[in-house]
C-alpha cells in the first residue's frame, strides 16, 4: 500500500529543470488519457448514446436482471470463502514457523499465475461430462459445468489469492505479542482472536475483501469456459456483455459494461479510502513517540 | 532424535488454520490442476509433440508471447514516467490520477475488450485518426498489444512508486553536490535502485499479459495463424469437444506459467536485499 504523501521536498539540486518536469508530466498524462481516460469516459458515452430509455431498457431487461442476480451469487459465495482462507493461511504462515512455509505462499499464489481460461478448462477436465467425475455426477444427477456451481467454483479459483496476500505481510509485521499477552492474561484463543488479531487487521481485510470483489464481479475468462452461455440461467454480467456485443446490440452492451464500470469506480474509491485511513494510522503514533 | 515440524508458542490454532489452509488450496487449486496433468500424461510424447507444435499453435505462442513482452516493454517505461511524475511532482489533478491508474485492475476485462475496441476500430474516437496515418489496430496483431497494454497498466507503476518515494533525498543531494549532473544522478544512483523493482514489474506484467483473455477476444479479430492468442485456441478446441489438444496447449502454458512465478519471487527477494 501507498499513497503518502510525498513529504521530503526535494530541494533544488535534486530536481529536473522545469522543462524537463513539465515535459514528463505532460507524457504520462497524455499515456494515461489514451489507455485509461478516454477508455473510462467512452463506456458511459456510449451506453447513454443512444438515450436514457434504451439505457434502462438494457438494464432492465429479465436476462439482464438474471446476469446481475448471478454475478452477486457468485461474488456472495467468493467473497467470505476466500476471506476464510485468507484469514486461515495468514494465521498459519504469520503467527508459526515451520517447514514449507516459502513453497505455501507460492502456491497461494498460483491462481494468479494460471490463465483464467486455464481455470475453467481444469474444473471442464473434473467435473465435465468426458470428465473425471463425470459419470459419477451424471449418474446422480448433479451438474457443475455449464451450471452455476461451475460458474461459483471458477469465481473463487481466480480469486483465491486477493486476501490472503494481504493479510499475510500484515500479520508477520505485527508479530505476535499482543496475542500472547491475551492468552497469558487468561483469555481464550476465540477472544483472543476476535478481541486483538481482528481489530489490528480489519483495514488489511477490508482492502482485500475490495479487491477481491472488484475482481470476482468481472470475471470472465474462466466463467465463460465453466458456463455454456445459457441466458437467464448460466449469464453472469461480463458475459451478458459479449452476447449483446456480439449480436450488434452495442448500446445495450455498453449499458450493461457501464453498471460493471460503476461497480469497478465504486471499488477504486473505496480502496483509496482504506488506503488513506492506513496511511494516517501509519503516521499517528510516529508522530507520539516524537515529543 | 526428535525433528520438530514447527517451533513451539503459546498461540492455539495452528493444526486447524494450516489444515484448513492445505485443504481448501488442494481441493480448489492444486488437485485440479494436476488432473491437468495427468490427463496429458495419457497421451503418447509424439502425440503431445505433434499438438503442442502444430503451426496454428505456434502462431499463437508466437502472438501471446509477442504481444504480452511489447505489452510489457511499453508499461515499463510509461509506467516508470508515471510512478516517477506520481512520486515526484505536483499537479492539479494529481490524487485523482493516482487513485485512477489502479483503473484495469478494477475493470473488467470483457468491458476492456469491447470499449478500446469501440475506441480503436476505423471509425472510433482513436482509430480514425490512426487510419489517416495509415495504421490499423483493431482486428490486428497490434489491437492485441493495445488491450494487453491496458490490462498490465497499472503493475509497473505500483511496483516502481513506492521504491522511488522512499529514496532518500540526501544521496541525491550528496551527488549533486560531489558535481554529478541530473542524468548522471539519475543513471548512476536512482536507476539502480529501481531496476529490481522496475524488473519485478515487467515480470508482472509480462506474466498477466500471457493469460489475458476477456479483452483480447473483442480487439484481436481472431484469426488463425494471425491475431489467435494462445488461450483462445485451448478455448476452440475445447468448443470441439477437443479436451486432448486443449489440455496439452495448456499444460506448455501452464508450465510458462510456473517458472514466471518462480522468477517472480526471486526477483522478489532480490529486490528487498536491496532495500534493506
Amino acid at each position: 500500500m501507498h499513497g503518502s504523501p510525498n513529504h521530503n521536498p526535494v530541494s533544488t539540486i535534486a530536481t529536473e529543470p522545469a522543462i524537463i518536469r513539465g515535459s514528463l508530466i505532460a507524457l504520462a498524462l497524455t499515456f494515461l488519457t489514451l489507455f485509461l481516460f478516454v477508455p473510462l469516459v467512452a463506456v458511459f458515452y456510449e451506453a447513454l448514446r443512444k438515450g436514457v430509455a434504451v439505457y434502462t431498457a438494457a438494464i432492465t431487461d429479465p436476462y439482464a436482471l438474471d446476469a446481475i442476480r448471478l454475478t452477486l451469487l457468485s461474488t456472495a459465495f467468493a467473497v467470505p470463502l476466500n476471506m476464510l482462507f485468507g484469514i486461515a493461511a495468514a494465521w498459519a504462515i504469520a503467527k508459526f514457523e515451520f517447514y514449507g512455509k516459502s513453497v505455501l505462499i507460492t502456491l497461494i499464489d498460483l491462481p494468479f499465475a494460471v490463465s483464467p481460461v486455464i481455470a475453467g478448462l481444469i474444473y471442464v477436465l473434473l467435473f465435465g461430462a468426458q470428465g473425471w467425475l463425470g459419470p459419477w455426477l451424471t449418474e446422480h444427477d448433479i451438474k457443475i459445468i455449464f451450471a452455476v456451481p461451475g460458474i461459483v467454483l471458477a469465481t473463487v479459483f481466480v480469486t483465491v489469492p486477493f486476501i490472503a496476500r494481504e493479510l499475510i505481510p500484515l500479520m508477520q509485521a505485527q508479530g505476535i505479542e499482543e496475542e500472547e499477552a491475551a492468552l497469558v492474561l487468561g483469555a481464550s484463543g476465540w477472544l483472543t482472536f476476535w478481541r486483538i488479531t481482528l481489530p489490528n487487521i480489519k483495514w488489511g481485510l477490508l482492502y482485500g475483501v475490495v479487491l477481491c470483489t472488484a475482481r470476482a464481479m468481472g470475471e470472465f475468462g474462466a466463467v465463460s469456459v465453466v458456463s455454456g452461455h445459457i441466458r437467464g440461467l448460466t449469464n453472469t454480467l461480463p458475459l451478458h456483455v459479449e452476447i449483446l456485443y456480439n449480436e450488434y446490440q452495442f448500446a445495450a452492451a455498453f449499458a450493461c459494461a457501464s453498471l460493471l464500470t460503476l461497480l469497478a469506480l465504486v471499488m477504486l474509491a473505496l480502496k483509496t479510502l482504506i488506503e488513506r485511513q492506513t496511511a494516517r494510522q501509519r503516521q499517528i503514533p510516529a508522530s507520539e513517540e516524537t515529543p | 532424535m526428535t525433528l520438530r515440524f514447527r517451533q513451539p508458542g503459546v498461540l492455539p490454532g495452528f493444526g486447524l488454520t494450516l489444515g484448513f489452509t492445505l485443504g481448501y488450496l488442494g481441493l480448489l487449486v492444486l488437485i485440479p490442476l494436476a488432473i491437468a496433468f495427468l490427463r496429458v500424461f495419457q497421451l503418447s510424447w509424439d502425440e503431445f509433440w505433434q499438438i503442442v507444435t502444430a503451426p496454428r499453435v505456434v502462431a499463437s505462442y508466437r502472438l501471446t508471447f509477442g504481444a504480452a513482452f511489447l505489452a510489457a516493454l511499453v508499461n515499463s517505461g510509461f509506467g516508470l514516467i508515471v510512478a516517477w511524475v506520481l512520486a515526484r511532482y505536483r499537479f492539479p489533478g494529481k490524487r485523482l490520477v493516482d487513485a485512477l491508474v489502479d483503473l484495469p485492475f478494477a475493470l473488467p476485462t470483457a468491458v476492456a475488450g469491447i470499449t478500446l475496441t469501440m475506441l480503436y476500430s476505423g471509425n472510433g474516437w482513436i482509430g480514425q485518426y490512426l487510419k489517416s496515418l495509415g495504421i490499423k489496430v483493431a482486428f490486428t496483431p497490434l489491437g492485441v498489444i493495445v488491450a494487453l497494454v491496458f490490462i498490465s497498466l497499472p503493475f509497473v507503476v505500483r511496483t516502481v512508486q513506492p521504491v522511488l518515494e522512499d529514496l532518500e533525498a540526501e544521496v541525491e543531494e550528496a551527488a549533486a553536490s560531489l558535481g554529478a549532473n541530473r542524468w548522471q544522478t539519475f543513471r548512476r544512483i536512482i536507476f539502480p535502485a529501481i531496476r529490481p523493482a522496475l524488473l519485478t514489474g515487467f515480470t508482472l506484467a509480462f506474466a498477466r499479459a500471457i493469460g489475458e483473455y476477456g479483452s483480447v477476444i473483442f480487439i484481436a479479430g481472431n484469426l488463425p495463424m494471425v491475431s489467435e492468442i494462445t488461450p483462445l485456441l485451448i478455448v476452440s478446441k475445447l468448443e470441439q469437444y477437443d479436451y486432448s489438444g486443449a489440455t496439452a496447449v495448456a499444460v506448455v502454458m501452464l508450465v510458462i506459467s510456473f517458472v514466471l512465478l518462480l522468477l517472480i519471487n526471486l526477483l522478489q527477494r532480490w529486490s528487498r536485499t536491496r532495500q534493506v
